[in-house]
């Protein structure tokens, strides 16, 4: 990639501008994620040891739940206006735009999430050792997570109505991520180390940084044909 | 212009869409310098034509031919000497039509801001590029997109009705750059239901590869 200003960097920067455009977008899932958590205290009492107890499933399936929420507009805006045709003619390799893609979308979902994350731990009396735990956890959580949702929104964008194809197409994926993400949290609020949980999702979100894009423009290229 | 060379060349080519025919035994070549316009009733498949060449779509059975050699071991070459220009305008309406542009300069590499501001003066839209697209009208959102022909160093232009929502300089405008690029040794495949006319056209009638719908008759029969 010597070419001065490349395609990567390029999707990647107007990607970042489009989503500080559309602001609204970008906080929607934040909303719900503080929206939703801010609530569960208020639903179950404030019995500090049983939130403490649930805190990072909870934490776990909302943020989970959040990040599908925005996962319809990856690719939505780009097939409506032309420019994902553009892109999948380009001579430029289509797993990197992919990737560029994913990245700002991450950078405009997924960590603004983990950044939020610590404050709604400590709304629901998580022991504040276990926030590095959450937070690097989600780190690298909602990265595989978006990576994986590309391969579901790419499916999907051809279709009229495809929100909620895209989570019963992208769910099942995000089920071991939930496992050993939520047990991290677990560990960490319990005193025990989690660098095993911590490994496998790092082990997770390495296989889906090598396959999930390639399956992505795979599954772009078969979007924009039909 | 028997001697220029081929620049595309399409054998038995066929689509079918929705187990309809669109086209079938299309055979033909395209060579460097000329415009070609695709013509055809609607639903004749223009579109879907300018798509399979354009490497959008895949669907297709026979085969297509770049400089001689088949379109799918040579697609970065061809991708990088193709500018196609879609009934999806593809221009972003949260962005400014330079951001735009700056997109589409990093698809081909190397261009400048002044080229860029100096191909959206060319398509009547100086003082435009920092206003948001959402804000301009068809017509200068199309402008937009074809601003791009300003900067492009493709060499084969295929543009699906690239004269919609333009008014009459601006297609005056648009023919003449069409005709300056094939006579600078382009290609130029495009569409359009306006009556475009200048002497170098020549034609590409699909409904003489339409299948004579076959299934119609044998109902009569």
């Amino acid at each position: 990639m010597a070419k001065s200003p490349s395609l990567f960097g390029a999707t990647f920067r107007r990607d970042l501008l489009l989503a500080f455009r559309h602001k609204g977008e970008m906080i929607n899932p934040l909303v719900f994620f503080l929206i939703a958590i801010s609530l569960i205290p208020l639903g179950i009492g404030p019995e500090k040891a049983l939130l403490m107890r649930i805190a990072p499933g909870i934490l776990w399936v909302m943020a989970l739940l959040a990040t599908l929420l925005s996962l319809d507009n990856l690719f939505r805006s780009d097939f409506d206006d032309g420019t994902l045709e553009q892109l999948l003619i380009s001579p430029h390799p289509l797993y990197l735009s992919v990737l560029a893609k994913v990245l700002a979308y991450w950078l405009a979902t997924g960590l603004p999430l983990t950044l939020l994350s610590p404050l709604l731990g400590g709304m629901l009396s998580l022991p504040s050792g276990a926030f590095i735990a959450l937070c690097s956890s989600l780190l690298i959580g909602s990265a595989a997570m978006s990576l994986i949702g590309a391969v579901g929104a790419a499916l999907t964008v051809g279709l009229r109505k495809g929100g909620l194809l895209i989570s019963l197409i992208v769910m099942p994926l995000y089920v071991p991520i939930l496992i050993f993400g939520a047990s991290a949290v677990t560990e960490a609020a319990r005193g025990n180390p989690f660098d095993v949980q911590l490994a496998v999702l790092g082990a997770i979100l390495a296989i889906a940084l090598l396959l999930a894009p390639l399956a992505t423009a795979g599954a772009l290229r078969v979007s924009v044909n039909g | 212009m028997t001697s220029a060379p081929v620049l595309l060349e399409l054998h038995n080519l066929a689509c079918e869409r929705d187990e309809r025919i669109l086209f079938s035994q299309l055979n033909t070549r395209f060579y460097a310098g000329q415009a070609v316009q695709v013509l055809g009733p609607n639903g004749s498949g223009k579109t879907t034509l300018l798509r399979i060449l354009a490497g959008v779509s895949r669907e297709y059975q026979g085969e297509i031919l770049f400089k001689g050699e088949l379109i799918n071991k040579v697609n970065w070459e061809f991708a990088s000497e193709l500018l196609y220009l879609g009934h999806l305008p593809g221009v972003k309406k949260s962005l400014t039509p330079l951001e735009n542009l700056r997109w589409y300069a990093a698809l081909q590499g190397a261009v400048s801001d002044a080229q860029l501001l100096a191909a959206l003066e060319q398509v009547n839209l100086a003082g435009y590029e920092d206003t948001p697209c959402f804000q301009l009208s068809a017509g200068q959102s199309r402008r937009v997109a074809l601003a791009r022909l300003e900067f492009s160093k493709a060499s084969i232009w295929i543009l699906d009705e690239p004269f919609t929502a333009l008014d009459k300089a601006g297609i005056a405008k648009l023919e003449n750059r069409l005709i300056a690029h094939a006579s600078a040794g382009g290609l130029v495949l495009v569409t359009s239901h306006q009556d475009i006319r200048f002497p170098q056209l020549q034609t590409l009638d699909l409904q003489d590869f339409a299948e004579n719908s076959t299934v119609g008759e044998n109902a009569h029969g």
